[in-house]
């Protein structure tokens, strides 16, 4: 952090340091430590969690940006892959001198405490970038992994789809099976230009103990389209995020599915906010979730119609399993031209007993047709995700159709 | 003896739907059930199948000799008896091939040695479904009338039941459906030798099926007993009102 040029961000960050943020929890981040002591390596422990969050740590799949702690263990891919460059940020504010200027420019660095802190301490964080009309067939993958105790984790992502590309980014998030309590305050802007067409498909999978406060923010230009996939299926101790899209082109698109499901005491405040600035945008949020245990769930979501021939929707599907758990929608719809059109749709219910009935005629038990009910309802058909991504998500799920979960006790 | 029904009465939301069903049925044998709209048929059908809304107050159903009265749903299936739904519900996210394979007692996520993975293909051609076109489309999602009661079968064809509790599986579906159903029972009776109960309103479906016994159901209660040939040409003259009136008369 020593560039001259930083200064002004780190000097905005320092006012914002003790800036509560809109939504959430207030988290005390000041004991987790951003430097652990000793290195971790990829070991076996590492792989596994990769997997699970759907990277490939062996590279079989292609690109791989592999963070663990504060460390980078693997960036490999521009050889292999056409069209996409992948280093770690500060590699990349180092050769692109133009790169500054994208730098805070997609979320502002004193939004609340959690960017501040993401300036001040921050620990590298991935850039990707597709060339210009470029079509990246092959996802490119990146995990970030805590690997150690009390770690707080800050990397400040960009990606930049340039003009015509296509680009499809697979992030998982994951935190060691022996750590407990962790932070992770991941700043990402994401820059999708003229008919450029950006995939971010996110899988969270954090600890029991992990606070979790991600930062987004994305601009689309003129006929560009970004669409995020965003999953979650582990407890968390509590997430809170509002990812913000500024369709700033004519015609640009946002899309924001989300699949959830909220587990033990997880605190989860997840939402998205998308601004149609320019003529002929449009977003869709569509979020799905199942709670259970004691776990709260907020979905908040806002449309923002700035201009003429705008259309947003919003949409909130959730399932309650444990009268001791909670789903809370909070859908806002902005209307700031005559000439935009924004419509909200939310229903929560229980499990249909008429269904769960109708499993059990078949001879299943209880417990597993609750769980083949409850990957049936998240199922994902997400849509611009390969196949085997589709698939991979669909296996994680079916985690929930085994026998001896989902059920836990209420 | 598979089942033997004593004395049922059955009771929803405080209401005396079934006031004293006595019944009988051996292996391998078909009995038809009729009667007019709201004469107890379903309830009966998803009293048999352990539907907790529908509340014994007095009498036992026996399976196979055991009394499976408290018995769960999901249990009494395992046991053997599977019911082919009237109006079956669409569930999202579920694929025909993935229900069909549960039916079956297969877990995709722990497979048994001898567990076939071709099952569902090979039973969705049994009730002329084209695998190719069913196995991924969502559990009765968008399907026609025709469709759904297919889909019934594959599903309880899967489970291989001792006894198919089959509610009205000739209502809402076109001429060439009801061919599709009644052979594709036919054929599973031939080789399987299952039993089979029948609620229908028409005879069509009993063309293929010859129940040994018929049951007319009125008020909750069976008002008429008979043989297929005895029973059927007159409910065909009379309507189920004006027979069972003659009846109680002589």
């Amino acid at each position: 952090m020593s560039d001259e040029w930083r200064k002004k961000y780190r000097l905005e960050a320092l006012q914002a340091v003790t800036k509560r943020a809109t939504f959430g929890n207030d988290i005390d981040l000041s004991d987790f430590v951003t430097i652990p002591k000793g290195e971790r390596g990829i070991d076996e422990d590492v792989k596994k969690k990769g997997l699970e969050v759907g990277v490939d740590v062996e590279g079989k799949k292609g690109g791989t940006y592999f963070q663990v702690d504060h460390s980078v263990l693997l960036s490999q891919i521009a050889s292999r892959i056409k069209g996409v460059e992948m280093m770690t940020t500060d590699e990349a504010l180092n050769k692109y001198d133009w790169l500054k200027g994208y730098y805070w420019k997609a979320l502002s660095v004193s939004q609340d405490k959690y960017t501040a802190i993401a300036e001040l301490r921050q620990t590298k964080g991935y850039f990707i970038r597709s060339a210009p009309n470029e079509k990246v067939e092959q996802p490119i993958q990146a995990c970030l992994y805590i690997g150690t105790e009390g770690v707080l984790q800050a990397p400040h992502n960009i990606i930049i789809a340039e003009e015509g590309s296509e680009l499809n980014v697979i992030t998982g998030c994951t935190a060691d099976s022996r750590v407990k309590t962790v932070a992770h305050v991941g700043v990402s802007e994401f820059y999708v230009k003229k008919n450029a067409t950006l995939v971010f498909t996110m899988i969270h999978s954090w600890s029991d103990e992990a606070y979790v406060r991600p930062r987004t923010g994305v601009i689309v230009e003129e006929g560009g389209t970004f669409i995020s996939n965003y999953v979650m299926i582990k407890p968390v101790r509590d997430i809170q995020s509002y990812p913000t899209a500024h369709l700033v082109g004519k015609d640009a698109k946002a899309k924001f599915n989300s699949i959830i499901y909220a587990s033990k005491d997880s605190i989860i405040d997840l939402g998205n906010r998308i601004y149609l600035m320019a003529e002929g945008t449009s977003g869709e949020s569509i979020f799905k979730v199942v709670s259970t245990g004691t776990s709260k769930v907020y979905n908040r979501g806002q449309i923002i119609g700035q201009n003429r021939n705008t259309k947003g929707h919003l949409e909130c599907r959730g399932m309650i399993l444990c009268p001791t758990s909670s789903i809370t929608a909070i859908p806002e719809l902005v209307a700031e031209h005559s000439d935009t059109e924004l419509s909200h749709e939310a229903a929560i219910g229980r499990l249909q007993e008429e269904q769960l009935h109708y499993l059990m005629a078949r001879g299943i038990q209880p417990e597993q047709a609750i769980g083949v009910l409850v990957k049936g309802f998240l199922d994902p058909g997400l849509p611009g995700l390969p196949e085997r991504l589709q698939e991979e998500i669909r296996a994680k799920l079916a985690l929930l159709e085994r026998k001896s979960s989902p059920q836990e006790p209420c | 003896m598979l089942l033997s029904v004593q004395d049922l009465h059955v009771t929803v939301e405080g209401k005396e739907l079934l006031k004293g069903i006595d019944l009988e049925m051996e292996y391998g044998e078909i009995v038809a059930i009729m009667g007019h709209n709201a004469s107890g048929k379903t309830t009966l059908a998803l009293t048999l199948a352990g539907f907790p809304q529908y509340q014994v107050s007095k009498g036992k159903i026996l399976f196979e000799g055991e009394d499976i009265t408290s018995k769960s749903i999901d249990e009494r299936a395992r046991m053997g008896m599977a019911l082919a739904f009237q109006s079956p519900p669409a569930i999202r996210g579920i694929k025909l091939g993935h229900m069909i394979s549960l039916s079956a007692g297969m877990n995709p996520w722990q497979p048994k040695p001898g567990d076939d993975p071709d099952l569902p293909k090979k039973i969705l051609r049994k009730v002329n479904l084209e695998p190719e076109k069913y196995l991924d489309r969502e559990v009765n999602v968008g399907f026609s009338g025709g469709e759904r009661k297919r889909s019934e079968l594959a599903q309880i064809f899967a489970m291989k039941p001792k006894l198919m509790i089959l509610d009205e599986p000739d209502s809402g579906v076109d001429i060439d459906s009801l061919k599709v159903l009644g052979n594709s029972l036919q054929e599973y009776f031939r080789t399987e030798k299952c039993s089979m109960m029948i609620i229908t309103h028409h005879r069509h479906i009993l063309q293929y099926l010859k129940p040994s016994r018929m049951h007319i159901l009125s008020g909750g209660k069976i008002a008429l007993t008979g043989s297929y040939e005895e029973l059927m040409p007159k409910i065909e003259e009379l309507g189920y009102e004006r027979l069972i009136k003659e009846a109680s008369n002589t």
